[in-house]
């Protein structure tokens, strides 16, 4: 055992890490100045500007229609909402939805690509599998330290460490999607000439639109989950309130916000699963 | 020029495909290849044309290579040896391009267990083929529409799949195919996931279909009364190798070996022998030039209560009895035409042994095979019984 000394992998890492920073500082530099920006514009200027009972009333009827015209989650969703404005807590829970908006976004357009790519070639399918498991089950925390490392501190590193945590599901179930279409009817689409592209605009995706749905509904859960964590690296939210609260052992306040965050996902939740079953007949 | 024209095609599954296409040159069975390299031949070097207009039926049980053979044709397989070529042009060279155009122009295909995309209508189901090509909407509209009307759903066009029957959905994949107006039609057991009566059903939607359509179909199927039915040639395939192409007629009257002699044993004959199969050289007399008496020795000498009678040209005029005419011999008549029976049972060449079966049990003379008002046989009740007991059956039978 002693033979081998000790392996240098941090220092390797840290290298690797640095190197990075400096290599594409100019990058990193304007994603976190104009990227931040906009993220700021969005929460605080856009949402933070509608008036709250309109806000409500907004979320209660797409609510409505969301449900198919039954009234429970349209109750749910004004009451839990007025409950946290009622609470103090609405800006913080317009910049966790931003927080989740946007790192939900960002992880759909890249997990969705990268799932076809995936489900189009064995290679792919080989390499990518482990690496998703990777980053699913490397402890969230861990990612906080090379997105402060890139991007300094506040909702830019927040958003980039809820990236890395939630994409791996949209992935895998774009993945799973497609190749669970049937061979025949991948046969019958072959059979009258389509070329790759119109395969799958045609056939594969809107065949696998069920299941994607499935994954980019499991993806915006695992951003939300992430909101506390990234909190501790300065991005505002909900979850700075829960830090507040343990750093101050105040079970109250941290209790409160925490119902907030448990609120905001049931909402969330019940949109994008309704929206994926309510087309599907 | 053939429209199908498939020489040696060959298709092995798995590694080293080629290494084990010699085995086949040195004439190993498919089952000695999978022992030796674990190769699974799908075809054995098959070959066949196929005319303009024809419906060719490919039959063979479960696992003969059937589906394996009509992928090959559209490429959905790429073969390991052999050609295919389409109105002359060989498919295995072309590049996808091309390949795509012949798929998208020439050839269709309708599927066994339908596929049909469940996520659009009955229309758009129908118009795939024709968006693929590019075509505007509302003239692909205007053709699936007129193409779904050919098989009666010109009602439906707004359900989902999932709302038909299956023999309404099998109704769908024949349209979404014939949308495109193709020269072929590959049909792979098109017809096999239905229910008997429906699928009765639609194989004669099918021929009536044909009739105005003249299309060029491949037609896989492993039930022989199916491809009986509908094939103008039959090919038989074992083990992924073709052992006879035939005429429905041709492969039941002569089987070429034991296995097509099995396949065709439990096939109900008496639908699919004609009259002319089992009809026999008539005895006549000459409405002309022979009298009673000439016809009382001609029945006396053959042993036979009864006679056609004819003219020179073979035109039918009748039948007369032995006792009528030796009544008439007697009275020193010298026409038959007082005693001619005109009531007589007949059938053309076509009819089949079930309608002749029918007719003969209660006829008292022999059946009358007539073409064009000439009489060319004469079926007897000992040859019906002897070709649906599945004895021999003589063609033009010169023995009785
Ligand atoms: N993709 C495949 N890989 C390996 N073997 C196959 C494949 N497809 C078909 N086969 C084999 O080829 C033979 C012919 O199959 P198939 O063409 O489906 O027969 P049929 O349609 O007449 O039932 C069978 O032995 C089958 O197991
Ligand atoms: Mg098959």
């Amino acid at each position: 055992m002693e033979i081998i000394p000790k392996l240098p992998v941090a220092e390797w890492i840290d290298n690797a890490t640095d190197w990075t920073t400096d290599t594409f500082e100019f990058l990193f530099d304007f994603i976190k100045q104009d990227f931040g920006d906009f993220i700021e514009f969005f929460a605080e200027d856009l949402l933070m500007a509608i008036p709250i009972w309109l806000f409500i009333a907004v979320i209660g009827v797409l609510a409505f229609f969301v449900s198919g015209k039954r009234f429970g989650l349209v109750a749910f969703s004004v009451i839990g909402l007025w409950f946290i404005s009622n609470q103090g807590l609405w800006e913080e829970l317009m910049n966790t939805f931003t927080l989740v908006i946007f790192a939900s976004l960002i992880s759909v357009i890249i997990g969705v690509p990268f799932g076809i790519w995936m489900a189009k070639s064995k290679t792919v399918q080989t390499i990518l599998t482990p690496i998703l498991d990777f980053m699913q089950t490397m402890p969230a925390f861990v990612y906080l330290i090379p997105a402060v490392a890139f991007f300094s501190i506040g909702m830019v590193p927040g958003v980039f460490a809820s990236v890395i945590f939630a994409t791996p599901p949209t992935v895998r179930f774009t993945n799973l999607g497609i190749r669970q279409v049937s061979k025949e009817l991948i046969e019958a689409s072959d059979s009258f000439g389509t070329t790759g592209t119109q395969k799958l605009f045609k056939v594969q995706l809107p065949m696998a639109k069920t299941t994607i749905m499935a994954g980019i509904n499991q993806t915006v859960m695992l951003s939300l989950s992430m909101v506390v964590i990234a909190s501790m690296i300065g991005a505002k939210g909900l979850g700075q309130t829960v830090i507040t609260g343990l750093q101050r052992a105040d079970v109250g306040t941290g209790f409160v916000a925490g119902l907030g965050i448990v609120i905001l996902a049931i909402i969330i939740d019940r949109f994008t699963q309704n929206l994926n079953t309510q087309k599907g007949q | 020029m053939p429209v199908i024209k498939v020489d040696k095609l060959s298709k092995i599954f798995g590694k080293n495909a080629k290494q084990a296409t010699k085995l086949l040159d040195q004439g190993l069975s498919k089952e000695e290849i999978l022992k030796k390299t674990g190769n699974t031949v799908g075809v054995n070097r098959a070959s066949f044309e196929v005319e303009e207009g024809e419906i060719f039926v490919i039959m063979g049980l479960s696992g003969s290579g059937k589906s394996t053979l009509v992928r090959l044709i559209n490429r959905l397989i790429e073969p390991t040896e052999g050609s295919v070529m389409i109105d002359g042009e060989d498919l295995a060279k072309m590049n996808k391009q091309d390949l795509r155009k012949v798929r998208r122009e020439k050839l269709s295909m309708v599927f066994q267990k339908f596929a049909l995309f469940p996520h659009r209508t009955i229309l758009q189901n129908a118009e795939f083929g024709l968006e693929v090509q590019g075509i505007d909407k509302s003239e692909r509209e205007k053709r699936a529409k007129e193409s779904l009307e050919m098989v009666g759903l010109g009602e439906y066009i707004n359900q989902y799949p999932s709302q038909l029957s299956g023999g309404m959905q099998q109704r769908v994949g024949l349209a979404r195919a014939l949308a495109n107006d193709p020269e072929v039609l590959l049909m792979d057991e098109a017809f096999s996931a239905l229910d008997p009566l429906i699928r009765k059903e639609m194989q004669d939607e099918l021929l009536e279909l044909q009739e105005s359509m003249k299309k060029t179909i491949l037609f896989i199927t492993h039930d022989l009364d199916e491809a009986l039915r509908i094939g103008d040639r039959i090919a038989l395939m074992k083990d992924g190798k073709i052992v006879q192409i035939g005429t429905p007629e041709e492969i039941l009257v002569n089987p070429a070996n034991d296995y097509v002699e099995k396949f065709v044993e439990d096939v109900d004959r008496s639908k699919v022998l004609e009259a002319q199969h089992i009809m026999k050289r008539p005895e006549t007399v000459d409405i002309e030039k022979h009298g009673p008496r000439a016809a009382l020795e001609r029945m006396r000498k053959e042993g036979l209560s009864s006679i056609y009678v004819v003219d020179r040209k073979r035109k039918l005029y009748g039948y007369v009895t032995a006792d009528d005419v030796s009544a008439a011999a007697k009275q020193d008549k010298k026409d038959l035409k007082d005693i001619l029976h005109t009531d007589v049972p007949k059938a053309d060449m076509n009819t089949t042994m079930h309608e002749i079966f029918d007719m003969i049990h209660d006829s008292p003379v022999p059946i009358a095979v007539v073409e064009e008002d000439k009489l060319k046989g004469i079926i007897v009740r000992g040859a019906v019984i002897a070709a649906l007991a599945g004895s021999e059956v003589s063609i033009n039978g010169d023995h009785s």
